[in-house]
């Protein structure tokens, strides 16, 4: 069985925010406006956290690009009441939009604060209605969501592979902020099987996951800058 | 036994039993112009609730003042804060009986209506808080038990219907004696169907005390994993100064401390407007009052042993959420919290001089807010501050909750009016079984205790 994973090499991340945007477009999150993201309602599924250290002159900047983590134990699943999200059997944690009650029960539990909330109903400027992404449903107002790995284009994968009669392998699916980095500092694949890349990486004493005290074991591993 | 048979209507006979009571009929037979000024003015505020809600639902959950990453704000204090009242009744009529503690004869029925009513605001205000109120169902169709929530539904609605039985099975001998005074109309309507055919038997009130004997004896338990579910709510979390083993006791303590205090409120209130001076006296006050410093005393040791610990250990996640409640946004909730449910109750009800009718009221309302204060503290700064380094925003909430939380508070006054001019709201047949029984029962029950 597959178990999608992502490695982020952090040397190679120049926070240029180019899977922000593509993750924006792809998954048909609606642009905030100004006023809302001034008081934090914007939607983003994947965001550049920053984090400062000392004053300038003399001062550190870090960028780390956040994706969900697609835990192996997710925090958020237990806390659902209704089963709106679940884990697939190739590791990714599920939004069911048209099951969710909007409680926000798993948006609190979430250590990350991956997931995010349609505080009102989605619109987008009239110029981009009709380029909206068809694979993507359009979530209606009062639910929550998050980022799914594009999982989306799994399906698409399939479709190609079943059409071009052969069986569907791990190079086929890429999600948009992979396959968008400039720097290619995103890598992608099945973590259960050892010789991908990014099983390697994963290897790397380089790597590490964020939060990994709570034992929520993420499929999402970075790799330490500076090395 | 003679307490228990119904009047036979307002002749001869009512006059000579029922007289000494006859103040605890007007606000059933007889209804002032101040009854209906009070009555339209909150209707009123229930109206502006009714259209923020309107608003809310129309629009989404971005009327109010929430936003990523705090994603629970008032309306679950509110939940907290009303379940948490709701223990005013049912536990502390409930304790009171088991331990034949007899000054409980005027005041339970007043304690349980509020348990009854406050919880339907509990739960409504986690209904307000879905953002698709329409998709309720799913919860019963899809709900799945290792989710907090649904524990919550189950201990909820358990309590609901467990106190809601507990309020009307002493109300029956109460109705049989309206039933026989009304004249025809729907009211008398009512109170026969109400009243179940009591004809106040031996067999009868063998039954019915047996009834609420096992009810006080079921309640208790419910009450406590009430509020101990939720607690569980956060505490089942890892979220900073939310993943806490003594949440479930310390939740439990400050339902009974805003409960007692919500008793004391609504007794004074009425002994005011019913001339209830006689039933509700200097005494009642006194012995909640001391109840209440238990309780105040109570609360201030979960509260000081919970933060200790933080601020000891010193973890980063969690104290950063510390600092905030002291030193931060939230410092002057916090503050002002520890004032009113600690310092104002605890000068005045612990000195003999103060613990009385104006005293334990005072310290009442003060120990409310604090605790509505206690519930928002615990709820919105740890959602502040999530553990990854996002910029977070500070949460102030718009008019339409703050609409809510005033109608809320309207409505659960309004329906308790109704039910004030419905039933008796103190238990006549309870109070005359204490006048009749009681000295004798209690001069026996002494004689057990103490040494030849």
């Amino acid at each position: 069985m597959i178990r999608w994973g992502m490695v982020i090499d952090l040397d190679k991340c120049t926070a240029c925010q180019a899977c922000v945007i593509a993750c924006q477009i792809e998954n048909n999150i609606p642009p905030p406006s100004p006023e809302e993201a001034a008081i934090f309602r914007s939607i983003s599924w994947m965001r550049i956290v920053e984090h400062k250290e000392g004053e300038y002159p003399h001062i550190k900047a870090n960028f780390m690009p956040v994706p969900c983590m697609q835990c192996v134990n997710p925090p958020c699943i237990k806390v659902c009441p209704v089963g709106a999200t679940n884990k697939t059997k190739e590791g990714i944690v599920d939004q069911v939009y048209g099951r969710c009650i909007g409680c926000r029960y798993c948006a609190n539990a979430c250590p990350y604060t991956v997931k995010s909330m349609n505080w009102y109903k989605p619109e987008w400027p009239k110029e981009m209605m009709s380029a909206l992404n068809p694979d993507v449903t359009v979530r209606p107002k009062g639910v929550v969501e998050k980022c799914l790995f594009c999982a989306h284009r799994i399906q698409k994968a399939k479709d190609r592979a079943k059409a071009e009669n052969r069986e569907m392998t791990p190079d086929d699916y890429i999600p948009a902020c992979a396959e968008t980095c400039p720097s290619k500092a995103i890598y992608f694949g099945d973590l259960n099987d050892k010789d991908s890349i990014v099983s390697k990486y994963v290897r790397s004493p380089r790597a590490f996951r964020l939060l990994e005290e709570l034992g929520t074991e993420p499929n999402v591993y970075y790799l330490r800058e500076g090395a | 036994m003679e307490a228990l048979k119904p009047d036979r209507g307002p002749g001869k006979e009512s006059m000579i039993t029922g007289s000494r009571d006859e103040i605890l009929y007007q606000p059933i037979l007889h209804t002032g112009r101040g009854f209906y000024v009070v009555f339209a003015l909150l209707s009123l505020v229930v109206l502006i609730a009714a259209y923020a809600y309107f608003t809310q639902f129309k629009y989404g959950l971005g009327v109010t003042g929430m936003n990523s990453p705090i994603f629970w704000g008032i309306y679950i204090t509110n939940f907290v804060f009303f379940i948490g009242v709701s223990h005013a009744g049912t536990l502390i009529s409930a304790i009171l009986r088991i331990s034949k503690a007899e000054w409980r004869r005027s005041i339970t029925r007043s304690a349980e209506v509020i348990t009854v009513l406050v919880l339907f605001f509990g739960l409504g205000n986690i209904l307000i808080d879905l953002g698709r109120i329409d998709r309720l169902m799913k919860v019963i169709v899809h709900g799945r038990f290792q989710s907090p929530l649904l524990w919550d539904v189950v201990s909820l609605t358990t309590y609901l219907t467990a106190s809601s039985i507990y309020l009307y099975l002493p109300l029956i001998p109460d109705i049989a004696l309206l039933r026989d005074r009304m004249p025809r109309g729907f009211r008398k309507y009512l109170y026969e169907v109400l009243a179940l055919g009591w004809a106040g038997t031996e067999k009868q009130i063998h039954y019915l005390e047996k009834g609420i004997a096992i009810m006080a004896v079921t309640v208790l338990p419910i009450a406590v994993s009430v509020h101990t579910v939720v607690s569980y709510v956060f505490s089942m979390t890892i979220q900073p100064m939310w993943h806490s083993t003594i949440f479930g006791p310390y939740f439990v303590a400050g339902a009974i401390y805003s409960g007692i205090a919500a008793i004391i409120v609504a007794m004074a209130i009425l002994r005011r407007v019913y001339h209830l001076g006689d039933y509700f006296r200097e005494v009642h006050f006194n012995y909640l009052g001391i109840l209440l410093l238990v309780m105040t005393c109570l609360w201030f040791y979960f509260t000081f042993s919970e933060y200790i610990t933080v601020f000891y250990g010193a973890e980063p996640d969690e104290i950063k959420v510390f600092f905030e409640k002291m030193t931060g946004t939230y410092a002057p909730h916090f503050w002002i919290m520890v004032v009113t449910c600690f310092i104002i109750p605890f000068t005045i009800l612990a000195n003999n001089r103060t613990r009385n009718i104006r005293g334990t009221v005072i310290a009442s309302i003060s120990v409310n807010i604090g605790m509505w204060l206690e519930r928002f503290t615990i709820v919105v700064p740890t959602l502040m501050h999530p553990r990854l380094p996002y910029e977070t925003g500070v949460y102030s909430p718009t008019w339409v909750e703050w609409s809510i939380l005033a109608g809320c508070f309207a409505l659960f006054t309004m329906i308790y009016m109704i039910f004030t001019k419905l039933f008796p709201i103190v238990s006549l047949w309870e109070v005359r079984e204490g006048r009749e029984k009681a000295q004798a029962e209690v001069t026996e029950r002494l004689r057990t205790y103490l040494p030849t």
